[in-house]
């Protein structure tokens, strides 16, 4: 994308004020992505970006510019730009010179995204339409859509890191209304996946529009969610959200930094149940958010956050490692050259334990099962967090019985951890997330097994 | 809207593109252009400061009812020719929509608004830098327990312009600005949180001691703050929270919802849908809304649109696609987003029409309730389709009409549809905020609080 000796020149402006540290994100993005919705294909969509984004650190203060324009003329720019934001520092100026170049292993990819004609993917949606209207009457829209991202990365910095990556992402969707005499109802699945076509040689868009459908249909005669104080059951693969937000951002070392987290202070205590271990792992094969390298250039790799309940780690981006002295962990991340890097999980999960799931169930008394959670959200600082549920059940006497209509629940961090009471032994990682933070949308992974919280408010309307 | 000479080479390339339409297709090019800074400090410290500049094309191309799409984040004309090329090569694989048209010249006037600040425009980088110094340290100063997460000042300005074959031409710009601060309290139960901002069409129009105020207030006054008592019981939202909520009203009101079947109110045209003290507006012709714009994503005319007026439900939001299929006129309500959407119908700055009295004698009124100063989740827990509604939330306990012990990690839920009809109030503090909607404190009865059991 940019030669090594244009890299050296932009560097070294970069730090033409004396700055300790630059770096030149570059990057070549394309889209591709085909809607359905109402019966019909109701957009096909290409998209192209590319552009660099130069940064530099000049002791607590960084400076960032960014430009679509790639010419040496255009870096320069943008460099003095970054620097000058930047401000200037006493350091003097010194040379960076690049060695050779790293080339990540890329995303291993079978089929080529681009190689499949739009036709196909045409095809393939009208079939998933087809598939859910015809699950039950009471389906009355069906949304759904195929897209894929390419995405060429170049990342160069005056610590001497030299690296280029390419990623392929592939993303299915599919949304169901269903509409009964107590209004209407909603069902949606998901499948994401880093790598190319072959993904859906594995698994049946049938299912999961059916799936939706079925949703969507069960849905129709929910009785409204119960509120106050409840043990809490979550289905293996769904649940990860909970620990992306219950612990997830608070781990980020950007928040531990600034005292901005219930985490802080708290190295080697027991944050958790002693059942949860909890990982961040952004090299797990295939899994939504997986890359070789993270957007510093740094390697992914895996990092255990908790061990046993205690807390042995957090996350870390490239500068506040290299301040600390310490490994980089691989989680320094942006959704694009027009982004700062920040401190990002990549797939976030907690490994299984031991119990039986369906022992898990039985043995609880009173209380909701969740089939599938929604999105959520956490106060870093106080730890209080909510997270949805999208398809849930009333677990009575051990048994699951009737579905419930949406909510959220919400909980403090440190508190549900704890209350961890029964861990399956049934681990699964779960469908794509899109994390935000700042503004910044970024691809993340969770997993976890079938686990209880003995206790989480259910934010219902029933008494 | 404004002068013509720094759009003329922006046109120029939309001429260029329109040009090349053969004599069934439609052809609409969008394109953008803009600069923003964000300076964020802590500890008296530029912590950062990020200076973007960014441009794209958005080409939409319609032939024989069928549309496609493509774009591209740079406006060099050989890229936009091949964007042009990929637009009608995606028309080939789409469906046939007998709905599927261009906006056509509706003869609605653009409301002139001054919508760019030259001041702004003109406003030294030093001095942005200085404001949120400013704010961060006047924080710092009301109060010992507070610490401050960040400061910053945000600001951001661009133009565009919408052409088609259908004679749509039009071109725009607008640049705004605000200041925030992300405030944090300790005490001995841990830490909690609040913020302030300031809005103004530039930095001179801030009011600085407020937003550090309000910053203070909103999290020291959660110090201490427990878990309340789940019960059935009557909230007051402060007008951040009511903004919120009208957000997720609006969405509900969408012309693209109603024709795809998508809306809880589709058919109830003319019906009463909330308390008659409930009147919703959609107006992006107000210079004070921070949303507030001339002309909407298909380049027509931005207007004032009543949508619920005294309770009754008045209509939809309508791009010139909702419009046809609805069999109605469009109410200038196409939004995209940037140059990479495609338009769609939504509400462009909503407004709900105050009432008449202070939130303290809201509050005066009401024995047993809660005042909602925060929520959360309104992406998880609210479901627009089925009018669920449940989000995480903060705020004070109202006691025998007045502010009684903070309360937190609780949630509030209902329906969208029982929470219209269940508005007691509306305040008359209406407050502009940097968000797509704004609004005053509103009193809503039987609403579920969720917490300790």
């Amino acid at each position: 994308m940019i030669d090594s000796d244009v890299l050296d020149r932009v560097l070294n402006e970069a730090r033409c004020h004396g700055a300790g540290f630059a770096e030149v994100y570059a990057e070549d993005r394309r889209n591709t992505g085909v809607a359905f919705d109402d019966g019909r294909v109701d957009g096909v969509s290409s998209g192209r970006d590319r552009g660099a984004g130069i940064r530099v650190v000049n002791g607590v203060t960084t400076g960032y510019a960014h430009t679509s324009d790639l010419s040496e003329r255009g870096l320069l720019a943008a460099a003095r730009a970054a620097a000058d934001a930047a401000g200037s520092a006493s350091g003097g100026t010194v040379t960076v010179a690049l060695d050779g170049c790293t080339a990540g292993a890329g995303t291993r990819v079978d089929v080529d995204p681009q190689s499949v004609p739009k036709a196909r993917r045409v095809e393939m949606l009208t079939e998933v339409d087809e598939i859910a209207r015809s699950v039950n009457g009471a389906v009355a829209q069906v949304s759904a859509g195929l897209s894929d991202s390419y995405r060429s990365v170049l990342i160069a910095n005056s610590d001497g890191v030299f690296v280029t990556d390419e990623v392929t992402r592939v993303l299915f969707r599919v949304s169901v209304v269903a509409d009964g005499d107590l209004g209407m109802q909603t069902g949606a699945e998901s499948l994401g996946f880093t790598g190319g076509w072959e993904v859906f040689d594995r698994y049946s868009l049938i299912d999961l529009a059916t799936e939706a459908a079925e949703q969507a249909v069960r849905k129709l005669h929910a009785r409204p969610a119960p509120s106050g104080q409840l043990p809490v059951v979550i289905a293996q693969g769904t649940g990860g959200v909970l620990f992306h937000e219950a612990c997830g951002h608070g781990l980020e070392a950007d928040h531990i930094a600034k005292g901005a987290s219930v985490y802080a202070g708290r190295m080697g205590e027991l944050v958790a149940s002693p059942l949860v271990t909890l990982v961040d792992d952004g090299t797990v094969d295939g899994e939504w958010g997986t890359r070789s390298f993270d957007d510093e250039g740094q390697p992914t790799r895996r990092n255990v956050l908790i061990e046993n309940g205690v807390l042995v780690d957090y996350m870390w981006d490239h500068i506040r490692a290299r301040d600390e002295q310490r490994s980089p962990s691989g989680n320094g991340r942006r959704q694009d050259y027009a982004s700062l890097p920040m401190v990002r999980m990549t797939n976030t999960f907690v490994l299984a334990g031991e119990d039986d799931p369906a022992d898990i169930i039985s043995s609880t008394e009173h209380g909701v099962y969740v089939a599938k959670l929604g999105g959520g959200s956490v106060n870093t600082a106080s730890g209080d967090f909510v997270f949805g549920m999208r398809d849930a059940y009333l677990i009575e006497n051990g048994q699951i019985t009737e579905p419930l209509r949406e909510g959220n629940l919400i909980g403090n961090g440190p508190q549900v951890l704890s209350d961890i009471d029964m861990l399956g032994n049934d681990f699964a990682m779960g469908g794509p997330g899109t994390c935000g933070k700042d503004g910044q949308g970024v691809p993340v992974g969770t997993g976890q097994p079938t686990l209880r919280v003995s206790s989480m408010t259910i934010g219902g309307t029933a008494a | 809207m404004s002068s013509a000479e720094s759009n003329s080479e922006l046109f120029a390339l939309a001429d260029s593109l329109i040009d090349a339409a053969t004599t069934h297709e439609q052809i609409e090019v969008y394109i953008s252009r803009g600069s923003s800074t964000e300076v964020r400090v802590h500890n008296g410290e530029v912590e950062h400061f990020v200076s973007a500049m960014s441009s794209g094309i958005g080409i939409r191309v319609i032939n024989a009812g069928r549309t496609g799409f493509a774009h591209a984040g740079t406006l060099d004309a050989d890229i936009a020719a091949d964007v042009l090329a990929e637009a009608r090569e995606n028309v080939s694989f789409s469906s046939v929509d007998e709905w599927a048209a261009l906006a056509e010249p509706d003869g609605v006037d653009v409301t002139e608004q001054e919508l760019w600040s030259d001041e702004l425009d003109r406003y030294p980088t030093a001095d942005k830098i200085e404001l949120a110094k400013q704010l961060e340290r006047m924080t710092l100063d009301r109060d010992s327990r507070i610490r401050v997460d960040d400061t910053n000042f945000v600001d951001g300005g661009g133009e565009g312009l919408v052409a088609t074959t259908t004679g749509i031409r039009r071109y725009g710009r607008s640049n705004s600005c605000y200041l925030s601060v992300s405030t944090l309290a300790d005490d001995t139960d841990g830490t909690r949180t609040g913020f302030g901002f300031a809005v103004g069409a530039h930095p001179g129009e801030f009011d600085v001691e407020r937003a550090a105020r309000e910053g203070v207030d909103r999290a020291t006054r959660l110090l201490g703050a427990t878990k309340p008592a789940s019960r059935s019981t009557t909230v007051v939202l402060d007008p951040f929270v009511t903004a919120q909520l009208l957000g997720i009203i609006g969405s509900t009101l969408s012309g693209d919802a109603v024709v795809r079947g998508r809306s809880l109110f589709a058919d109830r045209v003319g019906e009463s849908i909330a308390s008659s003290a409930f009147t919703l507006v959609d107006d992006p012709t107000d210079r004070r809304a921070y949303t507030a714009t001339d002309l909407d994503g298909e380049g027509l005319a931005a207007r004032r649109n009543v949508l619920i007026d005294g309770g009754e439900l008045k209509g939809f939001v309508h791009s010139s696609y909702s419009a046809r299929r609805a069999g109605e006129a469009t109410t200038g309500n196409a939004i995209r987003g940037g140059y990479a959407g495609s338009p769609s119908a939504g509400c462009l700055a909503l407004q709900l029409i105050p009432g008449e009295r202070a939130q303290a004698d809201l509050i005066a009124s009401i024995d047993d309730g809660v005042l909602i100063e925060g929520v959360s989740g309104l992406h998880s827990g609210v479901n627009t389709v089925s009018g669920d509604f449940s989000v995480g939330a903060t705020g004070m306990t109202i006691r025998n009409g007045a502010l009684a012990e903070p309360v937190r990690e609780f949630t509030i839920a209902s329906t969208i549809q029982r929470m219209l009809n269940d508005i007691i109030e509306v305040g008359a503090d209406l407050e502009w905020l940097p968000m797509r909607a704004s609004g005053p404190s509103l009193v809503i009865r039987d609403v579920m609080v969720s917490g300790s059991s």
